[in-house]
């Protein structure tokens, strides 16, 4: 009993003593409340990722990473108080998957000299890296989004969109309007009538949007929902039988837990994304060996291979690169936040640089500059195959109306800058 | 017939519809508080509860499956077979009883007398307690429900009404379910608390439970027969809504939809529920589409309170609530 005890003390004098480096990745998850069904694959792809970066290679480049998973319920208070109490223990990038946290931290972030990475989420305009050097939504924006969704449907028209009508159902929040400016813009410029459908959080009733689709029978539907507003309104879809090949769903309506409660009918249901579906790559077999197959597997190990458990692994996959990029460039493995911003602004990623990582054609190839924090602007649609239960990748990734974009993301950020009082960047 | 208003005799008859689905949530609600005076804050998280536990009964889950294999290292998914689905329905009513004999026995006994608020903030905490274990039991995935109800365009309605105004009228056929379901069960709900020894019981502590005590009744019995009653409202609720969006925990915020209908139909009448909720369903459906348009649509969840409050200022106790007045 003696001997035992003074190992217990010798163990706890060992590590209360100087701590080694690390790199801290906080993730601000949700595995509960009314969206934890999203949050949940999300959160155990990016912890596998790391995980498997411990195991495999011992953290990144010699130095241990250290995630901290702090519960937002996807509550934007909650949010705030997990990243006032993780800044403190050396938080290289934060990463909130919510764009209601996003908007409340971006001031935070900005004042506190730590990066935040909004994959495809957050404020649109923050891509422009001369307002916002400390935020970075690569590889794809809510406004690359829309204009891909409208560059598809003119290549479905024959490059004519002319006369026809195009309905927006949208979560009736700062999220669900970002694509509105952008559609409407598109919408002179191809001379289609654009119908906006807002719907009320949480989104469980939609009759009267749905109604009014079957009324004006537009020729297309796109959505910008979240959460239970997306099984509803592809159930709804299905009811008044709008057809499903012309339904599309922003990348955060497009992930398995949308179309499964339709059941058949959900099938050909389309929706963008930036990222690959599947788990036919290298790392899969890493992610098995060094992880799975140790009983360490996140959460209950069941989300493998999802369109959210990917996305959870490219976020993760993107925090990492952007951290070894700023190892390279400072010429050390301990680096500070500052320098994390550094790297994820030199942030270059190709085809060859994803390969290596086991990736190959994961995402679209991108690079970040100090300008440029929104990435290429690509997304591919994908389709919903109810048969055999998964998605399928319709398209390459195609490249949004970059002269469109980057009009509208200097409009608005400059407008931003002018509010706040801001100091621009990179000059 | 001009086509505005064929497509507003439409949008009434999906709000009727709708207003069915709301007064089934407020039904719960209603049944408590007629019985006990509690505002069961809790009835929406029941509601998502009892839907949780019919699916995973029916999908043969093993409760806790995530937190066994967690702390004892095992590998479980699943008993292996699947639940008809009456038979699930009967056993998550066992569930249900089950739960409303705990919140009586662990909760509620020791606050017999205390002010309404501490009966509310108990139900708040009941509320959360509830959504956890839901959790814990049957995992947060979303989860799909299909217990054979009927789902999409009633047919017979659409051709009927095309060869009649050339325009087919939408209706859902799940729609059509609930409200023969919510009528049944109303029937149900009124011939029990009017012809049974129990339902009599149920009416005399509501309306004096000191009274009703001295007579002979069992305060403990009529709560868990409440909350039992309630939880199988909370199961119907559930499995229509949980039909429609699959069964998640957003379910829970269908609560949210009954508050109006309450503040409308009065918290004490069961026909008052089905009033109010027909009443704010049509109310707010056919807001949305002759002022929705004008205004940016996405009117619904603020007109039904504003409806609600209307009917407040002339009547307190809503349109079937009792009215009480307290003389000094």
């Amino acid at each position: 009993m003696k001997k035992t005890l003074t190992t217990l003390a010798l163990g706890a004098t060992l590590a209360a003593g100087p701590a080694l480096a690390e790199l801290t990745f906080p993730s601000l998850s949700y595995r509960t409340g009314p969206y934890a069904a999203n949050g949940i694959p999300f959160a155990d792809g990016y912890a596998d990722y790391f995980a498997m970066l411990n195991e495999r290679d011992g953290g990144i480049g010699g130095e241990r990473i250290n995630m901290i998973e702090c519960e937002t319920g996807y509550n934007t208070e909650k949010g705030v108080e997990c990243y006032e109490a993780t800044k403190g223990e050396g938080a290289l990038v934060y990463q909130p998957l919510s764009t209601g946290i996003t908007y409340q931290l971006i001031p935070r972030v900005s004042a506190d000299g730590i990066p935040m990475h909004t994959l495809g989420y957050g404020r649109t305009s923050a891509s422009n890296g001369e307002v916002f050097p400390w935020v970075f939504n690569y590889p794809a924006t809510y406004w690359d989004g829309a204009s891909v969704a409208i560059k598809y449907l003119l290549d479905e028209n024959g490059g004519d969109l002319s006369g026809k009508k195009i309905a927006l159902v949208y979560h009736n929040s700062a999220y669900g309007k970002e694509p509105i400016r952008t559609l409407t813009e598109l919408s002179e410029e191809h001379g289609f009538e654009l119908l906006e459908l807002p719907v009320d959080h949480p989104g469980q009733e939609q009759k009267s949007q749905w109604l009014q689709i079957r009324r004006e029978r537009p020729d297309n539907v796109i959505m910008w929902g979240w959460g239970v507003m997306n099984q509803v309104a592809i159930q709804e879809a299905v009811n008044i039988r709008y057809p499903m090949d012309q339904f599309i769903g922003i990348w955060w309506s497009g992930s398995e837990n949308d179309v499964r409660p339709a059941g058949e009918g959900a099938d050909g249901y389309k929706a963008l994304n930036f990222h690959a579906v599947g788990s036919d790559f290298e790392l899969y077999d890493d992610l098995e060996e060094y992880v799975w197959s140790k009983g360490n597997a996140a959460g209950a190990g069941d989300q493998h291979g999802t369109v959210l458990y990917n996305r959870g692994l490219y976020a993760a996959m993107i925090a990492a690169e952007g951290a070894r990029k700023a190892q390279e460039i400072h010429g050390t493995s301990d680096i500070t936040p500052a320098m994390m911003r550094d790297g994820l602004e030199q942030l270059e990623m190709t085809e060859e640089s994803m390969a290596e990582l086991g990736l190959a054609g994961f995402g679209p190839t991108f690079s970040a500059s100090c300008e440029n924090h929104g990435g290429s602007g690509r997304a591919a649609i994908n389709q919903w195959n109810a048969n055999e239960g998964k998605w399928e990748v319709l398209t390459d990734y195609i490249q949004s109306d970059q002269e469109l974009i980057a009009r509208l993301v200097q409009e608005d950020s400059m407008a931003y800058a002018e509010e706040n009082n801001i100091e621009l960047a990179c000059q | 017939m001009p086509d505005q208003l064929l497509f507003a005799i439409e949008v009434t008859l999906n709000g009727l519809m709708a207003g069915v689905l709301y007064a089934l949530v407020a039904l719960g609600f209603v049944l408590i508080f007629k019985a006990s005076g509690i505002f069961n804050y809790a009835q929406g998280v029941m509601a998502l509860f009892a839907a949780l536990t019919l699916v995973g009964i029916m999908d043969g889950q093993v409760p806790f499956e995530h937190l066994i294999n967690a702390v004892f290292g095992t590998d479980i998914h699943g008993f292996g077979w699947e639940v008809p689905a009456l038979l699930a329905i009967l056993l998550t009513m066992v569930v249900m009883i089950a739960f409303a004999w705990a919140v009586n026995w662990i909760v509620l006994r020791h606050l017999v007398g205390q002010e309404p608020i501490i009966l509310f903030m108990a139900t708040i905490g009941l509320a959360y307690f509830l959504e956890g274990l839901g959790d814990m039991m049957w995992g947060a995935d979303i989860k799909t429900l299909d217990v054979g109800l009927p789902q999409g365009i009633n047919t017979t309605i659409d051709e009927a009404t095309f060869n009649m105004f050339g325009y087919g009228f939408f209706i859902d056929n799940l729609d059509i379910t609930a409200t023969i379901i919510a009528a049944v069960l109303v029937a149900v709900l009124v011939a029990f608390s009017q012809y049974t020894k129990q339902g009599r019981a149920l009416r005399a502590v509501a309306d004096d439970h000191q009274a009703a005590l001295s007579v002979g009744i069992s305060l403990n019995f009529i709560w868990v027969l409440t909350w039992s009653i309630a939880g199988f409202v909370a199961l119907v609720a559930g499995i229509m809504w949980g039909a429609k969006s699959g069964v998640q925990f957003s379910l829970s915020l269908i609560a949210l939809k009954a508050l109006p209908v309450l503040m409308l139909g009065g918290f004490t009448s069961i026909p008052g529920a089905i009033v109010g909720g027909l009443i704010i369903g049509v109310g707010e459906k056919l807001f949305e589409f002759l002022i929705g348009p004008l205004v940016g649509g996405a009117t619904e969840n603020w007109f039904a309170y504003v409806l609600a409050l209307i009917f407040l200022v002339f009547r307190p106790q809503g349109l079937f609530g009792e009215r009480i007045i307290e003389r000094v």
